[in-house]
């Protein structure tokens, strides 16, 4: 200490340069440093940042409801949770499990199960009710987590699974009109940028990365309580006759909207435990089928458009069958001596098959073609098929005779319920329409109004006496329609099973629908058209009109059926 | 030239207080008007939830089983349906 008081301070010489240069070595390293900051990792950094106050939140968009055509929703979507976990990384005591298997009500031995399973990641249950997820949520345990996403609803279940479809993961449809109508009804999720405070609130916007777009709801022509009486009976008809299938159509003659179209089987949409194909095929538009008798109006206008027969022209179908080539038409019943208006009446396939012989087949195939056949209905619905009528060309003289009664064409049932508007009005062809319109569309002039008014009287005949479909009539009104009870075909040879139907409409003085029935395959005893579809018409069609308050255009005690033992005619 | 000086530096200090404070404000009512939001999503949701369920209690199939076991309703046969024209009968 003396010596350092008593010395004069000697610096080592080196000392001052060597502190100035280091901390002018360091003065540099931060220059640089921070210029570097600056230049090469600012975006970098901003991000990180902005990444502690600004956040891009999804702003969500729920899928549009659908409605029938009075506003009743028919699917609606609503969020819901899903737990989902990932099993290697549960770690629960085993009181934290039996309270979470309580939560998603499911038996503890289950859940283990679920969770031992193996598998990054598991569902444990969806969907689930937002509160219940809030309840599995404060259990805090470590690996079960929980996703918001939307879940359709379809209030009315099975009554119009295969109109509707369902929607998939994501709320994406899958079939039917929620395939259809994707681009309509999806919402497309939005983002944008916000800041957030300390707390974690939205304190401003700061930019929309991409506007939300909300789903728009869909209209359908649908009316939920026809759709439901048409679905009722139906189901009740296919069940009553042990058939394999039905559907079942209803029109709006001025709109050509479809009002109602009941399938069975079915389907309920709203579980997610998927049913076979077979049974959410809207058969009514994906699948083709013979019409058979059904088709022979078409054939008679065509001979009334040549002017070459007349309503009370004769015909003469004795001996009951008519043999071309090396092929033999026959009828079920010999009928002899009939006109042009009783071959309808009676269904008589000779009959069918004279008149279409002395027509040239391009007239033939012209009227067919003008009616909507062989080509697809054009509903927009996914699967639609169009049947099948081959070019007039081709046809051989026995196809052209089978034809006639509607064999070796074939048709969906929409199509053929349509080609019925022709004969409801005076004879145009109107588009039909699965969406909700405004007002009556415009139609296709497809037969001269004279005819259609000729064919009309004939169609009202076969359910007065005489006729093949008693059974279609409606207590206090004039209805008009046609039978058929056509052999499938398999493979290339018809068999012993039938499909029935029955098309038709009313009230005849001024028609406002049309009701068209298809069961396939009955198999307790009876096949005809005339006792198995014209039943289904008759109560469909009775309560449809006086559901709409359509006005009577006939007695209430109009209906006269023949006693249970009459025979009732009826080709195939 | 000095008190003008210092007049403007009070109006300086004031004007930056009252931004200050609007900028708060605006902040708090950005928070509330986003808390609406999400409350008219929770009603949105739930008016849809309301929506399923009163179209299940009114699905045809139930208000029919209703009316025909519980009511006892039954639907009139035509000849009890009497039609009204316009006014005309």
């Amino acid at each position: 200490m003396r010596a350092t008081a008593s010395t004069p301070l000697r610096l080592p010489p080196l000392r001052a340069p060597l502190i100035f240069g280091g901390l002018l070595v360091l003065l540099v390293v931060l220059v640089v440093r921070s210029l570097y900051l600056q230049r090469f990792d600012h975006d970098f950094l901003q991000e990180q940042g902005s990444s502690r106050y600004s956040r891009a939140i999804e702003v969500p968009a729920h899928r549009g409801r659908i409605v029938d055509r009075y506003g009743e929703p028919l699917a609606i979507s609503t969020p819901v949770k899903a737990i989902w976990a990932w099993p290697d990384k549960v770690e629960a005591t085993p009181g934290e499990m039996k309270a979470l298997a309580d939560a998603l009500e499911m038996p503890a031995a289950s859940l283990s199960q679920k969770l031992a399973s193996g598998g990054d990641f598991v569902y444990l249950k969806r969907p689930v009710a937002p509160d219940v997820a809030d309840r599995i949520a404060a259990l805090r345990i470590a690996g079960v987590h929980d996703e918001t996403e939307y879940w359709r609803y379809y209030p009315s279940g099975e009554v119009m699974s295969q109109i509707l479809g369902f929607t998939g993961d994501h709320d994406i449809g899958q079939e039917g009109m929620e395939l259809a109508q994707q681009s309509w009804l999806g919402g497309r999720p939005g983002t944008r940028r916000v800041i957030i405070n300390r707390r974690g609130d939205v304190v401003e916007d700061v930019a929309s990365i991409r506007a939300p777009q909300e789903g728009r709801d869909l209209a359908l022509a649908v009316d939920s309580r026809l759709q439901y009486l048409a679905f009722r009976e139906l189901r009740a008809a296919v069940e009553a006759n042990k058939a394999k299938a039905g559907a079942l159509i209803m029109l709006d003659v001025k709109t050509g909207e479809i009002l109602a179209l009941a399938n069975w089987p079915a389907y309920n949409p709203n579980s997610r435990t998927r049913a076979a194909r077979d049974r959410m095929r809207n058969r009514a538009l994906t699948d083709t089928f013979e019409p058979g008798s059904t088709l022979k109006p078409f054939t008679i206008a065509a001979a009334l458009e040549s002017g070459r027969v007349t309503p009370t022209s004769i015909v003469d179908t004795s001996p009951g069958t008519l043999t071309i080539g090396s092929a033999t038409i026959h009828d079920a019943h010999r009928e002899g001596v009939l006109t042009v208006e009783q071959v309808i009446q009676k269904s008589s396939n000779v009959g069918a098959a004279k008149i279409a012989l002395s027509l040239p087949a391009s007239a033939m195939w012209q009227t067919l073609s003008d009616s909507g056949f062989g080509a697809p209905p054009r509903t927009g619905f996914p699967g639609e098929v169009g049947g099948r009528l081959r070019p007039a060309k081709s046809w051989k003289p026995i196809e052209q005779a089978t034809i006639a009664y509607g064999h070796g064409v074939s048709v969906n049932l929409v199509q053929l319920a349509r080609a019925y508007t022709v004969f409801a009005t005076d004879g145009e062809l109107k588009p039909v329409s699965l969406l909700k319109l405004d007002g009556p569309v415009a139609g296709r002039p497809a037969i001269a109004p004279e005819t259609a008014r000729e064919v009309r009287r004939m169609l009202e005949m076969v359910v007065g006496p005489g006729g093949t479909a008693p059974k279609a009539q409606v207590a206090g009104y004039r209805v008009a329609g046609k039978t058929g009870t056509a052999h499938k075909l398999e493979g290339r040879a018809y068999t012993d099973k039938y499909v029935s139907s029955f098309v038709g409409f009313a009230p005849v003085s001024n028609p406002r629908l049309i009701v068209a029935v298809m069961i396939d395959e009955p198999s307790a005893g009876q096949y005809y058209g005339g006792s198995i579809a014209a039943p289904v018409f008759s109560a469909v069609m009775g309560t449809a009109l006086r559901m709409l308050g359509v006005p009577t255009d006939a007695p209430v005690s109009n209906v006269v059926l023949p006693p249970d033992s009459a025979e009732i005619g009826e080709e195939t | 030239m000095m008190r003008v000086n210092l007049v403007l530096l009070t109006v300086l200090i004031a004007c930056a207080l009252s931004l200050v404070t609007s900028r708060h404000q605006a902040r708090k009512l950005f928070i509330d008007l986003e808390h609406e939001v999400a409350q008219t999503r929770a009603y949105d949701v739930e008016y849809g939830q309301l929506q399923i369920e009163q179209s299940t209690w009114a699905m045809p199939a139930r208000v029919e089983r209703v009316a025909r076991e519980q009511l006892r309703m039954q639907l009139p046969t035509p000849d009890r349906v009497e039609m009204l024209d316009e006014g005309t009968r």
